[in-house]
């Protein structure tokens, strides 16, 4: 655990570091909002719908396939470290998984739902 | 190994001798390593926006910034001055603490990277048993504040680039734990100054780049990704989206951003020169060169002489990596969002998976 004490202090100094940054603006720059400039930018023009529109599927897609696969190098982490003490045997209770989420990808692939986007 | 130069234990000795208990000196220790690694990231970042500017003027023919300083070198200066006195504007409508909190969001966890960048052997902030997955698990919180730029800036263009943002960045992850998680297999261990220890055998032939090279070009281009540089700056592809997630930023915000971006580029080529190019050791081992010059390794010169050479040697890596990295920017032309992933998740995914697989087939059938 003192390993990670100086991380945690490290957090703050960043955070504070970061949030004096963001600060200083206030301090040096003059603040004259005026409609114009607050408005959003649409190359020139009044912007034409809401900015909270729908948006594609697809990121949502993009977002679950890179949980799973996040999920999967999660649990290669620990079988990499020990691969010396489980042997052959732990190599290929691994690739069982392997193949298992491997079918699952294929069949992602093939389906599409890592197309144009 | 040699006996290496131990600042922090030289420190504490130096204050128990005085009468403080061994905690309390631990915690005086604490500020300075931290304040030479902030101070380091920051003139890093002047140092790669120098070059940036100077390399792209040299592929393009040309002299680049030679005004402010000597042959430029205030350039970065002028730069971040520039950035300070113009105005901070929140847009109306937008989401004030998500849009000011999201450049802070983005760039913390590339600050926090550094502890676990050895520049010798005990010149670390923190030598973590888990060393490089706490890079892995922090580098994955900086899609958040894209979102949240995105998101809260009110503006159809940011809110899709930000979206782009976070797609491209989630699909390279992957494919760059899958490299590191080959590294872990040759070195046995997680923490990086163990990973650059076993390159210390022989010399240059004992680097990790010799035993992984798909890994290396794999870690590479999922990097390049990872820093949203080109070939894959698509998030603020200046022709579509109009700077993408960051439209709407000015000011010191704005700068924040850039200085994440650039501190992102150093830390990823501190992690390469790490993981693969041996991190502080010489091309020949540095034991040889003691013996050669009959330099004592015990006496305290020799070792703040190794450790300086240390820091040298590392820093002459990653400054290597950096200028492939720029030169690639100003060399090849940007993907298109399919292209790119494309490439994350049907080229360097199961290249990288397939090359974890036979480091560990081979580890295991030659141990």
């Amino acid at each position: 655990m003192t390993e990670f004490f100086p991380i945690f202090i490290y957090i703050f100094v960043s955070l504070g570091l970061s949030l004096f940054i963001l600060g200083l603006s206030f301090v040096f720059s003059v603040q004259k909002p005026d409609p114009e400039k607050l408005s959003a930018y649409e190359c020139g023009f009044d912007p034409f719908d809401d900015a909270r529109s729908r948006f594609d599927i697809r990121f949502y897609l993009v977002a679950i396939l890179f949980i799973i696969f996040d999920l999967e190098v999660t649990f290669l982490f620990p079988w990499a470290v020990t691969l010396n003490q489980i042997g052959f045997f732990g190599f290929w209770s691994m690739m069982l998984f392997l193949v298992i989420l491997t079918i699952g990808f294929i069949y992602e692939w093939r389906k599409g739902a890592l197309d144009w986007e | 190994m040699l006996q290496t130069l131990d600042l922090q234990s030289f420190f504490i000795n130096f204050f128990v001798s005085f009468g403080f208990s061994v905690t309390t000196a631990n915690y005086l220790w604490l500020p300075f390593p931290i304040l030479a690694v902030v101070i380091s990231a920051f003139l890093g970042v002047l140092v790669v926006v120098w070059l940036e500017r100077k390399i792209s003027a040299g592929v393009q023919q040309r002299i680049g910034p030679e005004y402010a300083g000597p042959l430029g070198f205030l350039q970065p200066v002028a730069d971040g001055v520039k950035l300070l006195v113009k105005e901070d504007i929140i847009p109306a409508k937008g989401d004030g603490l998500l849009f000011t909190l999201g450049p802070a969001v983005v760039v913390v966890p590339i600050f926090l990277a550094y502890t676990i960048i050895p520049f010798g052997e005990n010149l670390i902030v923190s030598n973590l048993p888990i060393g490089i997955f706490f890079w892995i698990a922090i580098s994955s919180v900086a899609p958040i504040g894209l979102f949240m730029a995105g998101y809260g800036s009110n503006n159809k263009y940011a809110f899709l680039g930000g979206l782009r943002a976070i797609a491209q960045s989630i699909s390279y992850e992957i494919p760059l734990a899958l490299c590191v998680l080959a590294i872990t297999l040759l070195s046995d261990d997680l923490s990086t100054v163990s990973i650059v220890e076993k390159q210390a055998s022989f010399g240059i032939l004992s680097w990790n780049c010799w035993k992984q090279p798909i890994g290396l070009i794999a870690f590479l281009i999922a990097a390049l990704a990872e820093c949203e540089r080109l070939p894959f700056d698509l998030p603020e592809a200046e022709e579509e989206l109009v700077a993408g997630y960051q439209t709407e930023y000015t000011g010191m915000k704005f700068a924040l951003f850039y200085v994440g971006s650039y501190v992102n580029l150093v830390i990823s080529a501190l992690f390469v020169t790490i993981l693969y190019l041996g991190g502080w050791n010489l091309p020949i081992p540095i034991e040889t060169i003691l013996t050669f010059f009959q330099m004592n390794p015990d006496l305290p010169q020799v070792q703040v002489f190794t450790g300086f050479l240390s820091i040298i040697v590392t820093l002459s890596k990653t400054y290597f990596i950096v200028f492939l990295a720029i030169l690639t920017r100003w060399t090849l032309p940007r993907v298109r969002i399919d292209q790119l992933l494309d490439l994350g998740w049907k080229f360097l995914l199961p290249i990288s998976l397939g090359n974890l697989l036979i480091t560990a087939a081979l580890k295991l059938l030659f141990s």
